[in-house]
Parts: C-alpha cells; sequence; structure tokens
C-alpha cells in the first residue's frame, strides 16, 4: 500500500496584529499538531465547522501554505519539493464556491487548459479537455462559454474538470456541494462518488455535512478548533461516537419525519 | 454600455468635444493665435472676435483653441505615466514578499505626501518650467494614489478562490498576474485613469497658471487665466473663457468615470432573490 | 378570524416575474414552512408580506393581515407594523445588527417605537428578552456590541428584537443557514418554543426541507415563482403531489438514508 501524503506533526499559527498599542501581540491556532497518513485508495473524511482548521490543513497538504511546524511527505519527500510540478499533477483540489473558484474573464477552456500548460502535460491538450469535459456530463460547446454563462452546477462540473485534467491520483474536495441547490448537489455528488470510483482516485473529503462523509468516505477525522479530537472508520465513529464533539455533530442532524 | 446612464453619456460628449477641440487646433483656427494686433486690445466678445481679444490684440478664441493642446497633451502623458508607474508598483507591492512589502508601502506613502505643485516647483526650479517638467511632477505625484488602490485591488484578487485555483495548478507569479490579475483589473484601471486624467488637467492649469507649465509663446489655458484676469474690470468675460474650457474638460473626465463606475459595477450584481 | 391570507402575489422586476400567482393562508398560532431553492421566489414573498421589497420591485395582488389590506401601503404606513405585528429574522445575523450600537439598544428600538417606552425601561425590556432568547448574563450581553458575541448569540438577539413587541407573526428567513451546526439546533429549538409560548404564528423560509419539516405543521413548496404544493408536512413526505416536491423529499431522504445506514441510528 503506498503512502501518497503523510502529515507529521503540522501546526499553523498565526500571528494577530495588535489591538490596541499595549496589548499584547496575541496568536491563533489553526491547525495544531495533526498527523495524518493518506494511502492510495482511500476515502478520507475532514468533519469541522468553520474555524475547525479544515481547510488550513487542505492547503497545507496541496503545499499552499508553509506550517509553522511539522511537515507535509508526498511520497516520503518533504514538501516544498524542488520540482513542484510533478507533485501538482497528482494532487488536485476543487473548491466549495463555483462563482469565486473560477475567473470570471477566462472561458471554460482557458480554465481547464491552465494546469496542462502550467504542469507541462505532454498529452494533446484539446484532446484532454474534450475528455475530461465529457467524464464531468458537459457537452464540447462549454468550451468556449464563461462562468456567468453557466449554472452552479455547471460550474462545479468545470472546477471538477479542471482538477482532473492533469489526471491526478488523489483528489482534495473542500465543500463541493455546500454552495449548490440541493437537487444539484445530489447530482454533483453522484457525479464525484462515480469518479472516484472510475479513476481509482484517492479522495479527501471535507465537509461539515456528516451525511455526505457518510456516504463517500470510510475514514473520517473530527475537527475542533485546529485539533483532531476523534478518527476511525467512518462507521464506527458514526456509531459510536467517543468525543463529546463528535457526539454533539451526530446529534445536530436534522432528522426527517415519516410519511404518513 | 447602457444606454441610460446619462452620468456616462454626458461625460462622453464633454470629453468628445474637447477631443475634437484639440483636433480641431490642427487644422483651423479663426485667426492665428499668436498674430499681434496692438489696436484690437481687449475688445470685447464680437462678431469678429467671438470670445474677444486680450492685451495684445491675438484672439482669444484660437489661443482656447489651440491652448487644448497643451493641456490635453500634458494631461495624457501624465495619466500614461501615473497609470504605468502606479500599476506596476501597485501589483508588485501587493505581490512581493512579506519583508518588502511594509517598506514598499511606507515608500508609496512618502510619494502620495508630497504635494505635486511643489514638486512641479522644485522640478521647475532645477530644469526650467516645460511641458516635460510638468507631465513628469504631475505623473509621479499622482503614480502614487494609483499604486495605493491597485495595490488594495490586487490584494482582494488574491484572495480570490481562483487564485489558489491557479497556484494549485502550478501557474506562476508572472502568469497569475498576467492572466488572473490584470484581466480583473480592468475595469477598475478604467475608472481610474480617468479620474487621474480630471485631475491632472486641474494640475496642468494649476502650474501653468503659476507660470511653471507650458512656456509662453504656446498658448495654455492656465497662463492665459493668469494674464487675463488682471483685466477683470474692463470686462470679466476675459479670463473666464479659457476657466470654462477647463471646467469643461475637467467635469467632462469626472463625469466619465463616474459613468464607468455605474456602468461596470451593476454587470456584477446579479438579480435579487 | 385568518391571521394572514395572501391571495394572487405577483411580483415583478420590470418584464421579468418573479413570484408568479402566489397564495397561501396562515391561522394564529400555525406554522407555515416555504421552501424552494434559490431563485424561487421564496425570499420576496416573504419581504412582501412584511412590505420590505426592494424599489425595483412591483407587486400585486393582496396582502391581508387581520382582514387589513397590507398591499399598497406606503413605506410610513408600514413602519407601525414592522416590528410591532410582524417581526422577522434574517439569514446573516452579522450583517442584521448595526455593528456601532450597543444590542440592548437596538432590541430598546421598536420597544421605544411602537410602544412609546422610555430608554431605561426599554432596556430594562431588552434584558428580559435576552434572558428569554437564553442568552446568560443579561446585564452584560446588554451592553455589548455585536462584533463581541458570536454567531449564535447574534442571531438570538435577532429574535429577541423581533419578537419585543409580541408581534402575531413571526417571519425567519434561513435563520440558522449562516450559524455552525452545532448551534443550528438551539435556535430552531428557540423560535418554535418562543412562538408556542407567544402564540404567535410563524412563516420560516429555507432551502433545507428537514428543516423546515421540524418547524412548521404545512409547507408550501416553491419553484421558479410559483407554489408547486402546498401540503402538511407528513403528507408531503408521505404522497407528495407535485414531482419537484417528489423530488426534494427524495433528495432528503437519500442524505438521511446514507447517514442512517453509516451510523445505524433508528429514527426518532
Amino acid at each position: 500500500m503506498t503512502t501518497l501524503l503523510r502529515a507529521d506533526g503540522l501546526s499553523r499559527t498565526y500571528k494577530l496584529p495588535r489591538t490596541g498599542v499595549r496589548s499584547e501581540k496575541s496568536v491563533r491556532h489553526a491547525l495544531v499538531d495533526m498527523n495524518l497518513v493518506i494511502n492510495e485508495g482511500d476515502k478520507i473524511g475532514i468533519v469541522g465547522e468553520s474555524g475547525s482548521g479544515k481547510t488550513t490543513l487542505a492547503r497545507l497538504l496541496l503545499g499552499l501554505d508553509v506550517p509553522t511546524t511539522g511537515s507535509v511527505s508526498f511520497l516520503g519527500d518533504k514538501l516544498p519539493l524542488p520540482d513542484m510540478r510533478q507533485f501538482r499533477r497528482q494532487i488536485q483540489v476543487v473548491f466549495q464556491d463555483p462563482r469565486s473558484s473560477l475567473n470570471p474573464r477566462m472561458s471554460v477552456e482557458d480554465i481547464i487548459i491552465e494546469p496542462l500548460e502550467c504542469l507541462g502535460v505532454e498529452e494533446s491538450h484539446s484532446a484532454r479537455i474534450e475528455e475530461v469535459l465529457s467524464a464531468v456530463g458537459l457537452s464540447h460547446e462549454m468550451r468556449s462559454r464563461y462562468p456567468h454563462e453557466l449554472s452552479g452546477g455547471q460550474r462545479q462540473r468545470v472546477a471538477i474538470a479542471r482538477a482532473l485534467a492533469p489526471r491526478p491520483r488523489l483528489l482534495i474536495a473542500d465543500e463541493p456541494v455546500s454552495a449548490l441547490d440541493v437537487l444539484v448537489r445530489d447530482e454533483i455528488l453522484a457525479l464525484i462518488s462515480d469518479l472516484t470510483a472510475n479513476l481509482g482516485l484517492t479522495l479527501i473529503l471535507i465537509s461539515h455535512d456528516l451525511s455526505l462523509i457518510a456516504r463517500l468516505c470510510d475514514d473520517v477525522v473530527v475537527m475542533q478548533d485546529g485539533v483532531a479530537v476523534e478518527r476511525g472508520k467512518t462507521t464506527e465513529v458514526f456509531r459510536a461516537p467517543s468525543h463529546a464533539f463528535t457526539k454533539m455533530l451526530i446529534a445536530s442532524v436534522p432528522r426527517l419525519p415519516t410519511g404518513q | 454600455m447602457m444606454r441610460r446612464n446619462r452620468t456616462l453619456i454626458i461625460g462622453v460628449s464633454l470629453v468628445g468635444f474637447s477631443a475634437a477641440v484639440f483636433l480641431l487646433s490642427f487644422f483651423w483656427t479663426p485667426y492665428d493665435p499668436l498674430e499681434i494686433n496692438p489696436e484690437l486690445s481687449l475688445t470685447s466678445p464680437s462678431t469678429t472676435h467671438w470670445m474677444g481679444t486680450d492685451e495684445n490684440g491675438r484672439d482669444i478664441l484660437s489661443n482656447v483653441i489651440v491652448g487644448s493642446r497643451a493641456t490635453l497633451i500634458t494631461g495624457v502623458f501624465a495619466v500614461v505615466i501615473c497609470m504605468v508607474v502606479g500599476v506596476s508598483a501597485g501589483i508588485a507591492t501587493a505581490m512581493s514578499p512579506k519583508w518588502l512589502e511594509s517598506p514598499a508601502i511606507f515608500g508609496i506613502d512618502i510619494v502620495l505626501a508630497l504635494p505635486t505643485v511643489l514638486f512641479a516647483i522644485v522640478l521647475a526650479a532645477v530644469y526650467g518650467p516645460s511641458t516635460f517638467t510638468a507631465v513628469f511632477a504631475i505623473g509621479i505625484a499622482l503614480s502614487a494614489s494609483v499604486a495605493q488602490v491597485t495595490r488594495r485591488e490586487v490584494n482582494g484578487i488574491l484572495l480570490a478562490d481562483y487564485v489558489t485555483a491557479a497556484r494549485a495548478s502550478g501557474s506562476g507569479k508572472l502568469r497569475i498576474v498576467r492572466r488572473h490579475v490584470l484581466p480583473n483589473l480592468r475595469a477598475s484601471l478604467f475608472v481610474q485613469a480617468t479620474g487621474a486624467s480630471a485631475i491632472a488637467i486641474l494640475a496642468e492649469s494649476t502650474l501653468s497658471y503659476l507660470g511653471l507649465g507650458t512656456p509662453p509663446p504656446d498658448p495654455s489655458w492656465g497662463r492665459m487665466m493668469a494674464s487675463l484676469q488682471q483685466y477683470l474690470l474692463i470686462d470679466p468675460i476675459f479670463p473666464l473663457w479659457p476657466g470654462i474650457a477647463i471646467v469643461i474638460t475637467v467635469l467632462g473626465f469626472n463625469l466619465l468615470g463616474d459613468g464607468l463606475r455605474e456602468a461596470l459595477d451593476p454587470t456584477l450584481r446579479r438579480d435579487a432573490e | 378570524m385568518t391571521l394572514l391570507q395572501v391571495r394572487n402575489l405577483t411580483i415583478r422586476f420590470g418584464h421579468r416575474v418573479v413570484v408568479d400567482d402566489v397564495s397561501f393562508e396562515l391561522e394564529a398560532g400555525q406554522r407555515l414552512g416555504i421552501i424552494g431553492e434559490s431563485g424561487s421566489g421564496k425570499t420576496l414573498t416573504s419581504l412582501a408580506v412584511i412590505g420590505l421589497l426592494p424599489d425595483t420591485a412591483a407587486a400585486t395582488g393582496s396582502i391581508l393581515l387581520d382582514g387589513q389590506e397590507l398591499m399598497g401601503k406606503s413605506d410610513r404606513e408600514f413602519s407601525s407594523i414592522r416590528g410591532n405585528r410582524i417581526g422577522m429574522v434574517f439569514q446573516e445575523p452579522l450583517t442584521a445588527l448595526n455593528p456601532l450600537m450597543r444590542v440592548g439598544k437596538q432590541i430598546a428600538q421598536p420597544l421605544r417605537i411602537h410602544r412609546g417606552m422610555r430608554m431605561t425601561a426599554a432596556i430594562a425590556r431588552a434584558a428580559e428578552l435576552c434572558a428569554r432568547v437564553g442568552l446568560p448574563d443579561p446585564e452584560r450581553v446588554v451592553r455589548s456590541y455585536p462584533h463581541q458575541l458570536s454567531g449564535g448569540q447574534r442571531q438570538r438577539i435577532g429574535l429577541a428584537i423581533a419578537l419585543a413587541c409580541s408581534p402575531s407573526l413571526l417571519i425567519a428567513d434561513e435563520p440558522t443557514t449562516a450559524l455552525d451546526v452545532t448551534v443550528q439546533q438551539d435556535v430552531l429549538k428557540l423560535i418554535n418554543d418562543l412562538v408556542r409560548s407567544e402564540g404567535s404564528s410563524l412563516i420560516f423560509v429555507s432551502h433545507d426541507l428537514p428543516v423546515v419539516s421540524s418547524m412548521a405543521e404545512r409547507v408550501a413548496v416553491m419553484r421558479s415563482g410559483q407554489v408547486v404544493e402546498l401540503a402538511a408536512v407528513n403528507e408531503l413526505f408521505g404522497a407528495a403531489r407535485h414531482e419537484y416536491a417528489r423530488m426534494l423529499v427524495d433528495a432528503a431522504r437519500r442524505s438521511d438514508d446514507d447517514f442512517i445506514r453509516v451510523s445505524e441510528r433508528g429514527r426518532k
């Protein structure tokens, strides 16, 4: 079993600006001493509320931020690597809000071609764009459209297409459906689920929504205030949570009335 | 561009009018602006001289028409300098590493504190007054506020998810500037450029008024106001003509900027739910 | 008498129809949920009832509150109704409160305007309301500024303001969407408790079907400006008639099933 990504003692602290001339400099612990092992084929869910550190963790794992202490390793080598391009080809990301994750001034074609150009992908870019658009269920006439001409669901499909273009091994999805309408959420989740299965992707799903995690992830890490408070197999953690916070999260899931 | 945007329409008309006068100055003026007619000194507006004549009997209308050259050329070049320098400084500062950013911001603040006119006086004292010193002084002084606004905008753009996505796709800084920052800065740049034009033209008029701009014999609105104001009692209309010309041009650019801002913003606002 | 009767409400922006011939009724003490996705017109409908439509919107139809016609009332006439007979809680607690005014004063405002109370008496009542909405240490809270409180606390303040004058109707538009999941349940329970003890009616607007179904006895499903189904909650989940409503119920069921399957928890 290949370990793709590892986090060892990962911490990220932010120095906050002084609130007054005489007050002390305070510090915000966004992530505290995080250890994580991600093997090929894993489907891991990271659960937490806003401020839990889940997005900070994602950025550090993507090499988009530098940890205060600790390290992130890719295939055994510590980040940052001398040539980050290989790394970026293998690890890609889908963000939460499709309105802000696509450059409004770039066409769908430009958006998807960007990773191909920047990461020096050898295969025909045009062909790859076609491939990846059809994989996410978009017709090829979408190539010339602009984000504001697309619906929320279509935009998110474009974001997924962009992430898949360089043929990554690992996909990080940060709240991929929370900004979408309820009916569209289902479609996109099904898409992510299918793609993960068909392409043999390793998946890190970040969400506050437990039913998403339940649907897509075998393992789960529960985070609160920058700390991983509980982790394990999704079924075990949801069935018999041990930490108070996890218990509270599970109790907060709204229940449906029965139809009578 | 919305048809109902009156501000924009008026702005475009006024600026267009000034530009038309500018072009006209190369082809035709009622009289030779430099021709001296001492016997016609200080005549009020009449059918032969629509704006009257100055103390040397020169036709004021012709001088106003040709005076547009000094103003608009200085204005345009000054704006070009201030935009190129200001935008580059703004982007560079916003994207520079932490240790460089603070001193850079400080540097911009210092130039910002520099009074345009004082700077021009100093330059004029050293190099002698000319169109060039005026252009340079105005351009540099205005570049600082352009740099500040640009820096703030760029910082906002850099926070967007699509920039993070670009970084995750392997984009280097230069590519991010070219493909993500500049295109999204376009709207703001148009607005800033028009605003800067209004200020530049006003500044040029001020400098000419003080004798620090385009030197004689080339006509310039500011200088005309300075020389004609002493004849107010003979006919108050004399210094008013170049003044009106300045007002029309400056107002035109201001309204153009406001209209552009109005026209470009609503496209970002979608429907209310 | 029926508390609220909305008949043939139609809202247009220029030529674009955003709310299309919407009708529903609400008796005193009843709770109605309005569910729809973005663009369904649910928020505009609720804004129409409280007279807060944007100037660019043109509304026709009839809105009767206790038999009194609200449609066509001027802003001035409406201001004696807002905060008095109809209260509203909004989605974003951060922007719904004035950041520069102490929270106690903001709760006191409707009391002073509609009940003519003096400032000291109003602030005292505000502290009582803070305790009522479950805020600890009401004396301190009343003197705080919004940024000193958490999101959940701010939303409770929003509730206190909306309920200060014991309105007969409370409108809540996605009141918990912007809050952390762990806080949401508490705020929802609070709304239910307050509405019940005051005997007020409730219009609860949201995109989240499971949440709406716990907050209302009847649900109006909106899509593209129209009410496609109006039914009791149990009816909706048992045998929804309109295809769109069925799709929403199915999607909610699927999420629920995913969760149940993994956690094997029985339904409450």
